[in-house]
C-alpha cells in the first residue's frame, strides 16, 4: 500500500517538473540567502572571538600607568608581594605580527592557547627558551622563530612567554599592563599606597574590537533577519502551493481507501526529504555567496576597525546546521499548517470555487484584523520603544503587519481602478487581476519585504556613509598627523614645524571614568581647526570660547546618552568640576569622550605629554614637509599620516561595505523575483480556464500574454509604492531606536531618492523578468486547451 | 445479504440552518444483484451512495455490509472498507493525472494489496484500453477515462460496486458501450452493483429499481 501511494505521490513531481523545480529552488534560495548572510556574520564574529579570547581583552580589569607608558618589572613584583593577584602582559609588533607576552603561571585560564593537555612543551615555554604559539597563517610570517601551530590563536597574533616577548621586542624589563584576576585576597593594601602611578582600567562587556564592529554587524544581522523573513514567506508559499496543487489527488487517493494517517506521514516524509535536499543545495549556494562576499567583508572590517578577519571561509557546523535547520524548520512549520488543513479537509467537498472563495474571504478578514493590530502596536512602539528588545519588536510588528496588510491594500486599489475603468477590457483586466491576488500575494509579500529591506538598509548604510564622511572631515581636519616616540622627537617636531607649518596641534589623551563610564579625556589647543570643522548636536552659546578658556568641557554623544549628561550639567575630572558646553557626534566610538582645553589638561594630567600632533599647512606643502621631516628631526615618514590618504582609505572601506550591501540587495530582489516566477508558473494551469472566456470573446492570445506581463509589472509597482514608506520606517527604526540601544549614538537619517528609484526599477525588472516566461507560455496555449475549458470533459 | 441499509438519516449543516437530506432510508442488495437508484436532482442519491461507500458518516441508522456495521467503523476502518470491499465509480472519473493508465488501473488493487496483474491486464483488454496503457489520463477521451476508472474499481475485485452516474459525462453511444462492459464484468464477478442514474433506459437494464423522493424511498 505504501509503495503504491508513494509512487502516486512522487509521480506528481515527475509529471510536473516545473513545480518540483520551483519548490526545491524556492527552498534552496531561501536557505542560501539566510546561510550566506549568516556565514559572513559568523565568520567575522568567530574571528573577533578568537582575537578577544587570545588577548583576554576586556574580560578582566587591568592596571596601567596613568601616563600610558610601560611600567617597570619592579612594580609587578611589588604588587605580587603585597598580595595582589595580577599577571603581566606585554604587547608589540614584530614583522607585522602582534606579539603578546604573558606569564603562563599567573595568567588567568583562557588567556592564550597554552594548556598542557595540548602537548605543548610547557617547560620550554616557562624557561623562556622561546616558543611562540600562532595559527598557521601567522606563523608563516615569522619564519625565523620557533612557532607552534595553535589554530585557535587570533589571526595576526602570536602568544609567548613575557620574557621571550621582552627580548624579541627589545623591551627588556618592561610591562604594558597587569591583568587583575577576578578573585583577590581580602585585606590587600590599596593601589594608591603601593603603586600610586597605576590606574585600574575596568573590564568591558566585550572586547573593544567586537564592540566597534557590532555596528557593522547590526547592518548584516538586520539583513539576515529580513532575508529570513523573505525566505520563510517563500518556503511557506512553495509548500502551500505544493499542497494546493495536489488537493484533488489527495482526495481521490483517500476516496480509494488510503488511510489519512498514512497519507500525512508519507507527505511529511516526502517534504522533509525535499527540504533536506534543497537545504543542502541552499547551504552550498550560501557558501558560494559568502565566499564571494567575504573577501570584501573581511577587508571592510579590517580596514574600518582594525579587526583581523581572515579572508577565507571555514565551513562552520553552526552555520550550515542553522541553514539546514531553517530549511527543515521552515518547511516543517509551513507544512504542518498545510497538513493540519488536510486532516480537516472533508473527503467529499468537491473543490467548489464558491466555498474556496468564501473560506478565502474569511481568511482575508482574519488576516486584516491581525495586520491592523500589528500596525497599531508598531505605531505605539515608534513613540515608546527604547532598548534593543523594543527596537526589534518594532521592526517585527512593522514588517509582519505591513506584509499581511499588503493584499488588502492592493485589493482596495484594484477595486478602485475597476470602478473607474471605462473600457470593457480595462474592467476585465482589473477584475481579473484582483482575482489573481490571493495566488500571488505571498510572492508580493516577499517582494515587499525584500524591497523594504533594501530601502531600509541602503538608507542606513548611506546615512552612515554621509555622516562618517562629514565626521572624517571634522576629525581629520589637519593636513598631516605625526606620531613621535619620545620627548626628544616631540621637541624636534615642534621646532621643525614652527617654521614650516601654519599651526601644530598636540593631541593628548588620558583614560579615565566619568559617571562610571569609561571615558577618554582629550586636551585640545585653541585653533580655528576645531571651531570650523566640529559639528555639535547640542551646544551652549560660545561653547568653544568657554572651553578654550578652561571654563567648560565638551562631551561626545555616547557619554551624553549613557551618563544622562546634557549641556549645562557638570562633569568631575580629577576632583575638578566643569560645565558641559556642548555635545558632539562621535560615530563609531564605543566609549565616552571629553574635550577640554590644553592648559586644563596639562594641569589635571601633568604626567602625560603629547605624542600625536596634527599639523596644519596648505595641502600643497604636505609632500615637502614630510620629505624633509626625517632629515630635520629623525622622525621617519612611517610615523606620519597625511589626511588625504586616511580619508581615501576610509572612503574606500565604505565603498567595500557598499559592494557587500549592494550584492545582498540584488540577491534579495532576485529571490523575491523568483518567488513571483514560481507563483505565476503555479497559477498558469489555473489561468487557462480564466483566460478562455476572454479569448472566446475576441482577445488574441498575444494580447492576453501582454496583459499578463503588464499585470505582474503593475503589481510590482504598487508593491514598490507600499515598500517605500515601509523601508523608510524600517530605516528610522534601525537608526533611531536599534542603533541608539545598541551603541549609544543615533545616526542622522538622510534620504536618497535616486537610490530608491533605482531599487524600484530593479524590482519592476525582477517582476517583469519573472512574468516573461509564464506570459509567453500563456500566449502560446494551444487553442485546443482553451477550447477544452468549454467542453464537458474537464 | 450483501448490503442492508436501515433507517438512515443524514442532515447537512448549511448557512440557513440544518438541512435533512435523508429521512430514514431502507434498502437491501444481494450479491450478484444490480440496483438502479433514481430520483430528481437534489433528492439525496449521491449522499446515500457516499454513506454506503464509507466516504461519509450518517447521523442515525445502520449500514450492514457483509454482516459488518460500517457506521461503527473509525476512519481507518472505513479506509480499509473503501480499499477492498467497496469500489466507487465517480461521475468525474477522479483518475490520478500523474499516473499512466496502467498504474491508474493497478492503483486501488495495490492499495488493498490484492493486485493481480493478470486480472488487471484482462480488465484493460476487455475495456479496450490495451493501446493506451502507457498514456496519461489527459491524453484519453472522456469515455476512455471512465473505462479506466471502472477498470480501477474492479481490479481489487470488490464485493460491492457503487456508481454515481458513471456515464453522465458521456455521449449516448459511448455510455451504452461503457455500461455494457460494466454490467458484464460485475455480473461475472458476482458482485453487487448500486448505480445512480437519470436514464430510464439504463435503469431498465438493472435487476431492480429504487426511487428516492424527499429523502425517503418512494
Ligand atoms: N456538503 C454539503 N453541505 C450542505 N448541503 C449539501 C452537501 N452535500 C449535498 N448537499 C445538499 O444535499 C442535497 C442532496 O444532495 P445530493 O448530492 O445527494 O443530491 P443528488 O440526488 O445526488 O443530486 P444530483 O442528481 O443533482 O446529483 C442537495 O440539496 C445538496 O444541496
Ligand atoms: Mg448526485
Amino acid at each position: 500500500m505504501t509503495k503504491a501511494a508513494l509512487q502516486a505521490l512522487l509521480s506528481h513531481w515527475w509529471r510536473n517538473p516545473v513545480q518540483l523545480f520551483t519548490l526545491l529552488a524556492g527552498l534552496a534560495l531561501a536557505t542560501a540567502l539566510w546561510s550566506g548572510v549568516q556565514a559572513v556574520n559568523a565568520e567575522a564574529r568567530a574571528s573577533y572571538d578568537a582575537a578577544a579570547a587570545t588577548l583576554g581583552e576586556g574580560q578582566y580589569d587591568r592596571l596601567v600607568r596613568r601616563d600610558g607608558q610601560p611600567m617597570a618589572q619592579e612594580t609587578y613584583i611589588t604588587l605580587r608581594r603585597a598580595g595582589w593577584l595580577v599577571s603581566p602582559v606585554l604587547q608589540g609588533r614584530l614583522d607585522g605580527v602582534r606579539i603578546v607576552g604573558v606569564e603562563p603561571l599567573t595568567a588567568p585560564a583562557g588567556i592564550g592557547p597554552i594548556t598542557p593537555a595540548q602537548g605543548a612543551d610547557i617547560g620550554s615555554f616557562l624557561t623562556g627558551q622561546g616558543q611562540l604559539f600562532a595559527n598557521a597563517e601567522t606563523a608563516a610570517q615569522l619564519p625565523d622563530l620557533d612557532v607552534i601551530i595553535a589554530a585557535e590563536t587570533a589571526l595576526g597574533a602570536a602568544i609567548t612567554d613575557i620574557g621571550v616577548a621582552q627580548r624579541l621586542l627589545g623591551k627588556v624589563g618592561q610591562i604594558d599592563s597587569l591583568i587583575v584576576l577576578p578573585s583577590q585576597p581580602l585585606g590587600r593594601p590599596d593601589l594608591a599606597q603601593i603603586a600610586p602611578d597605576l590606574l585600574v582600567q575596568p573590564a568591558q562587556g566585550g572586547s573593544d574590537i567586537a564592540r566597534l564592529t557590532d555596528s557593522f554587524h547590526l547592518n548584516l544581522t538586520a539583513f539576515g533577519l529580513l532575508s529570513f523573513a523573505v525566505g520563510i514567506f517563500i518556503v511557506n508559499g512553495a509548500i502551500g502551493l505544493a499542497f494546493e496543487q495536489r488537493r484533488p489527488v489527495v482526495r481521490t487517493m483517500r476516496a480509494l481507501g488510503l488511510p489519512l494517517r498514512r497519507l500525512i506521514v508519507l507527505m511529511a516524509a516526502e517534504l522533509m526529504i525535499f527540504a533536506l535536499i534543497a537545504g543542502i543545495i541552499g547551504v552550498a549556494l550560501g557558501y558560494v555567496i559568502a565566499a564571494l562576499l567575504l573577501p570584501d567583508v573581511a577587508a571592510t572590517l579590517r580596514g574600518l576597525y582594525g579587526a583581523d578577519v581572515s579572508g577565507t571561509l571555514q565551513l562552520r557546523p553552526s552555520w550550515w546546521l542553522s541553514g539546514l535547520a531553517i530549511a527543515l524548520g521552515g518547511t516543517a512549520i509551513a507544512a504542518s499548517g498545510a497538513l493540519y488543513q488536510m486532516t480537516k479537509m472533508p473527503l467529499l467537498a468537491a473543490a467548489q470555487p464558491r466555498a474556496l472563495a468564501m473560506a478565502a474571504g474569511q481568511r482575508a478578514k482574519t488576516q486584516g484584523a491581525i495586520a491592523a493590530a500589528l500596525l497599531v502596536v508598531s505605531a505605539i512602539l515608534m513613540f515608546t520603544a527604547d532598548g534593543l528588545i523594543g527596537g526589534f519588536a518594532l521592526l517585527a510588528t512593522l514588517l509582519i503587519g505591513a506584509a499581511l496588510a499588503l493584499p488588502i491594500i492592493l485589493s482596495g486599489i484594484l477595486a478602485a481602478m475597476n470602478r473607474s475603468a471605462r473600457s470593457v477590457t480595462a474592467q476585465w483586466f482589473w477584475a481579473d487581476t484582483r482575482q489573481q491576488l490571493p495566488g500571488l500575494s505571498l510572492a508580493l509579500m516577499a517582494l515587499l519585504l525584500a524591497m523594504a529591506a533594501n530601502v531600509g538598509v541602503s538608507t542606513m548604510v548611506s546615512s552612515f556613509r554621509v555622516t562618517f564622511t562629514d565626521f572624517l572631515d571634522q576629525r581629520l581636519a589637519s593636513e598631516v598627523y605625526v606620531r613621535t616616540s619620545d620627548a626628544a622627537q616631540s621637541a624636534a617636531l615642534l621646532d621643525y614645524a614652527a617654521s614650516r607649518a601654519d599651526a601644530i596641534l598636540p593631541i593628548q589623551s588620558a583614560d579615565t571614568q566619568v559617571a562610571g563610564q569609561p571615558t577618554e579625556v582629550f586636551g585640545a589647543r585653541d585653533h580655528a581647526t576645531y571651531r570650523d570643522f566640529w559639528v555639535f548636536l547640542q551646544n551652549a552659546e560660545g561653547a568653544w570660547d568657554t572651553t578654550f578658556a578652561g571654563e567648560t568641557v565638551l562631551i561626545n554623544e555616547q557619554l551624553s546618552r549613557r551618563a544622562g549628561l546634557v549641556v549645562g550639567d557638570t562633569v568631575t575630572l580629577q576632583d575638578s568640576s566643569f560645565a558641559v558646553a556642548g555635545v558632539y557626534g562621535d560615530y563609531g566610538n564605543p566609549i565616552g569622550q571629553v574635550v577640554m582645553s590644553e592648559a586644563i589638561f596639562t594641569t589635571l594630567y601633568p604626567d602625560i605629554s603629547p605624542q600625536n600632533f596634527g599639523v596644519r599647512m596648505p595641502p600643497a606643502d604636505v609632500a615637502d614637509f614630510v620629505a624633509d621631516l626625517e632629515a630635520q628631526t629623525g622622525i621617519p615618514a612611517t610615523q606620519t599620516v597625511d589626511q588625504a590618504s586616511i580619508k581615501a582609505i576610509s572612503l574606500a572601506i565604505f565603498e567595500r561595505t557598499f559592494t557587500v550591501t549592494t550584492a545582498l540587495n540584488v540577491l534579495t530582489l532576485a529571490v523575491a523575483g523568483f518567488a513571483i516566477l514560481m507563483s505565476l508558473l503555479t497559477l498558469a494551469s489555473m489561468r487557462v480556464p480564466q483566460l478562455a472566456p476572454a479569448w472566446a470573446m475576441g482577445m488574441t492570445r498575444n494580447q492576453l500574454g501582454r496583459l499578463e506581463l503588464l499585470r505582474a509589472v503593475m503589481l510590482a509597482l504598487l508593491t514598490a509604492l507600499v515598500a517605500l514608506p515601509l523601508g523608510l520606517a524600517l530605516a528610522w527604526a534601525l537608526l533611531a531606536v536599534v542603533n541608539v540601544a545598541a551603541f549609544g549614538w543615533r545616526l542622522p537619517m538622510y534620504l536618497f531618492p535616486a537610490d530608491y528609484a533605482r531599487l524600484a526599477v530593479f524590482a519592476l525588472l525582477a517582476a517583469g523578468l519573472a512574468a516573461l516566461w509564464p506570459a509567453r507560455r500563456l500566449a502560446r496555449t494551444p487553442p485546443a486547451d482553451l477550447l477544452k475549458v468549454f467542453s464537458n470533459e474537464r | 445479504m450483501l448490503l442492508s441499509v436501515q433507517d438512515i438519516h443524514k442532515t447537512y449543516q448549511t448557512a440557513d440552518g440544518p438541512f435533512e437530506v435523508l429521512r430514514g432510508v431502507d434498502l437491501t442488495l444481494a450479491a450478484g444483484e444490480t440496483l438502479a437508484l433514481t430520483g430528481e436532482s437534489g433528492s439525496g442519491k449521491s449522499t446515500l451512495l457516499h454513506l454506503i461507500g464509507g466516504l461519509d458518516a450518517s447521523d442515525r441508522g445502520q449500514i450492514w455490509l457483509q454482516g459488518q456495521d460500517i457506521a461503527a467503523l473509525d476512519d481507518n476502518g472505513r479506509a480499509a472498507l473503501r480499499r477492498g470491499t467497496v469500489g466507487v465509480v465517480f461521475q468525474q472519473f477522479n483518475l490520478i493525472p500523474s499516473l499512466k493508465v496502467a498504474d491508474n488501473i493497478a492503483f486501488q488493487a495495490r492499495l488493498s494489496e490484492q493486485y493481480d496483474p493478470k486480472w488487471a491486464a484482462e480488465l484493460a483488454d476487455r475495456m479496450g484500453l490495451g493501446p493506451h496503457l502507457n498514456k496519461y489520463p489527459e491524453q484519453l477521451s472522456g469515455g476512455q477515462q471512465q473505462r479506466v476508472a471502472i477498470a480501477r474499481t474492479l481490479a481489487p475485485k470488490p464485493r460491492l460496486v457503487l456508481a454515481d452516474e458513471p456515464t453522465g459525462n458521456l455521449d449516448e453511444t459511448t455510455a451504452a458501450t461503457v455500461m455494457d462492459l460494466m454490467l458484464e464484468l460485475v455480473s461475472e464477478a458476482g458482485a453487487g452493483l448500486l448505480m445512480v442514474t437519470h436514464s430510464a433506459a439504463l435503469a431498465g437494464r438493472m435487476s431492480r429499481r429504487l426511487h428516492l423522493r424527499a429523502g425517503q424511498v418512494a
